[in-house]
Order: structure tokens, then C-alpha cells, then sequence
């Protein structure tokens, strides 16, 4: 009877420490495919294929083209802004910026931000910008792209709501998700910027990601 | 001794009142102070931020007590009509433009300096919003002479 009590005890302690094993992961996000393919040896395999951040040539605040190539092997924090925006986007920033403190010496990680205002914000307005945050643009890089470009990446891949509205006071209006993004283009995780406990579990959920890619 | 008692009445009675007095002036500034904080979290604290610490050099801190007692019949005009002039605090310059809150009246404007000015580490007291109305015509009439 005693012995059959231990195995229970060891049993249920092997299950926690499954459950918290499983729980290290984040989820994937997006619209996914099945593929069947072929192995090497002619066995069908199933392979899941998700949504991927697609290649894009924006200008960054240098006004040198940028590409994904300067995110590979990076997992990186999207969002969608413009400098002249009163409302949300001082909040966003100023709770990326705590992000950024945080993680701004791990040569893993990385930030974008791309403007939507393609009017006014051209690369030496990000670049003022970014002088001003006061944040090294090798990690944080500000972006512009024309309208096209931008207000299609946002919403078909980072899934962040963006729009021009002349009865808005700025102007423009957007979503304040933060997007994280995994080494393999993957979208892992949104988080609301103006709100300091989504920003804190972004924090967290950026060293479990690193951590399952290791 | 019935003379003694009037008089130490009397006494109590002044005191009364100038007590009641200092309270409701200071009740009206607590009033302020409560208004106040609920504008600033609404219209500026998204860039002030709510300390008043600022945000990097694109949004100046609210600590500077000296630049804020220097220019205090100026702060209205600041919140009314937005500020576009580079402003020297804590001993940096602040260059960016600061947008104007039109749509706040003289009671709200009064509100939030009184706020502001009492608070990260400010203590200036009370400022009525008949002073709003006075230092804004005073501002105008220097840009639109």
C-alpha cells in the first residue's frame, strides 16, 4: 500500500513537471498549411507550414535599404508608428524603450519600427527621431515604405490594424501591438504597448523564445 | 475672570475663523489637485509621462521647478496653443514641437497647472483659473498685436 502511494506522489510530480515543461513554448500565430512531403527515403510526411513574415525593402533611418537579411537569425519586436503622433504612440515607445534597456546587449534580439505617416516621417525625420528616443538604431531600426508597402505588411503579416483618417487628430489611425517574431519569420506574440503588464509579459515571453531557440 | 473668559472666547472664535478659511482654500487646491490628475493622465502623460519625467529629448520632464515658476504665466498659453519654441530644461534643449489642447477650457487648464506645479517635486501652490483667463489674453495679444 506505502509503495503504491509513492509511485502516485512521483507520478503526479512527473506531470507538473511535464505540464511546466510544455508550457515553455510559445504559440504560432497566423494561418497555417498542411504539406505532405516526401523524405529521402520515399515516406510520406505531414509538415505543418505557418505564416511567415514575407521579404520586404523598406529605407531605415540612415536611408539605406533594409531587408530581412538584417534580421536573420534575430528574434525581433515589430510595431507601427508615426513621430508626429500624439496619442498612443509616446506611450508605445516609451514602454519599448524599457524593453530595449532590457535586452539591448543580446546581439539576438532586435526592434523595428516602421512609420505609416509616408507624408511627412522620411528617413532624417526618423533619424531626429530615433537621436531623440535615444536608442542605437543598429538594434532599433525606424522605417519608411511607401503606402502600399506598409499598410499591407501590417495587416496581412504583423496583423496590426493601420489606416489614414483625416477625422482622427493626428490624422492617422493604428493598433498598438508590439509584434514579436521568431528566427524562423514566425509570429509568436502580440502585446499591447500602451499597457506596462503586457509589456512586462513580452519581456518574458522574449527570453522563453529565446531560449526554445537556442 | 468673566473678562478673562470673554476674551480667551473671543480669541478661540478669530482663531476659528482664520482656520476654516486656510481650510477651504487649501480644499479648493485639493479639488484642483484631483481634476488636475485626471486631465494630466488623459492629455499628457502619454509623453510627459507619469512622473513627469519626460520622454528622452522628445518630450521634456515637468521637474524643472525653476523654469516652471520663470514661466508660470506662460503655461497656460503652453497647454492652449501648443509650444513650438525650443525651451532650455534641466539645462538641455528641448526642440520638439508640443501640440495644442484647444478643446481644454480655463477650469481645466487651471486644473492641470495646478497639478503639475504641485507635484514631481513641485510645490507652488494654488493658481485659479480667472488667472488662466488673464495670462492666455495676455499671450495672445503679444502674438496678434
Amino acid at each position: 500500500m506505502k509503495k503504491i502511494k509513492s509511485q502516485l506522489i512521483i507520478l503526479v510530480v512527473s506531470l507538473f513537471v511535464i505540464a511546466c515543461s510544455d508550457a515553455k513554448k510559445l504559440p504560432i500565430y497566423g494561418e497555417r498549411e498542411v504539406a505532405i512531403t516526401k523524405d529521402k527515403d520515399g515516406n510520406q510526411k505531414i509538415d505543418t507550414i505557418y505564416q511567415t513574415i514575407p521579404n520586404f525593402s523598406f529605407l531605415n533611418q540612415d536611408s539605406t535599404v533594409i531587408t530581412q537579411d538584417a534580421f536573420k537569425g534575430k528574434i525581433y519586436v515589430a510595431d507601427f508608428f508615426f513621430t508626429s503622433c500624439t496619442t498612443i504612440c509616446p506611450t508605445m515607445h516609451r514602454n519599448l524603450k524599457t524593453v530595449y534597456e532590457d535586452f539591448k546587449n543580446n546581439p539576438d534580439v532586435m526592434f523595428i519600427s516602421h512609420t505609416i505617416d509616408f507624408k511627412y516621417d522620411k528617413p532624417s525625420v526618423l533619424k531626429k527621431y530615433a537621436e531623440k528616443l535615444g536608442v542605437n538604431t543598429n538594434k532599433w531600426e525606424f522605417v519608411y515604405g511607401n503606402k502600399e508597402e506598409i499598410y499591407s505588411i501590417a495587416e496581412k503579416n504583423y496583423l496590426t490594424v493601420v489606416e489614414e483618417d483625416s477625422t482622427a487628430r493626428d490624422g492617422y489611425i493604428h493598433q498598438g501591438w508590439l509584434v514579436l517574431i521568431d528566427k524562423q519569420k514566425r509570429m509568436r506574440g502580440a502585446y499591447d504597448g500602451t499597457k506596462t503588464e503586457q509589456v512586462e509579459q513580452l519581456k518574458k515571453d522574449m527570453a522563453t523564445l529565446l531560449a526554445e531557440e537556442k | 475672570m468673566r473678562k478673562y473668559l470673554l476674551f480667551g472666547l473671543y480669541i478661540t472664535a478669530v482663531c476659528a475663523i482664520i482656520y476654516s478659511c486656510q481650510n477651504t482654500s487649501e480644499m479648493n487646491q485639493a479639488q484642483y489637485m484631483t481634476g488636475g490628475k485626471d486631465l494630466y493622465i488623459a492629455n499628457c502623460q502619454n509623453c510627459h509621462g507619469a512622473n513627469g519625467e519626460g520622454l528622452g529629448e522628445l518630450a521634456p520632464p515637468l521637474t524643472d521647478t525653476i523654469f516652471l515658476t520663470k514661466n508660470k504665466e506662460k503655461l497656460a498659453c503652453f497647454i492652449k496653443n501648443g509650444a513650438n519654441e525650443p525651451m532650455v530644461i534641466n539645462g538641455k534643449t528641448y526642440e520638439g514641437k508640443m501640440p495644442d489642447f484647444a478643446n481644454l477650457h480655463d477650469i481645466d487648464i487651471a486644473q492641470v497647472i495646478v497639478y503639475i506645479t504641485n507635484s514631481f517635486g513641485n510645490k507652488q501652490g494654488m493658481y485659479t483659473y480667472q488667472q488662466v483667463a488673464i495670462d492666455l489674453q495676455k499671450c495672445n495679444s503679444a502674438k496678434n498685436p
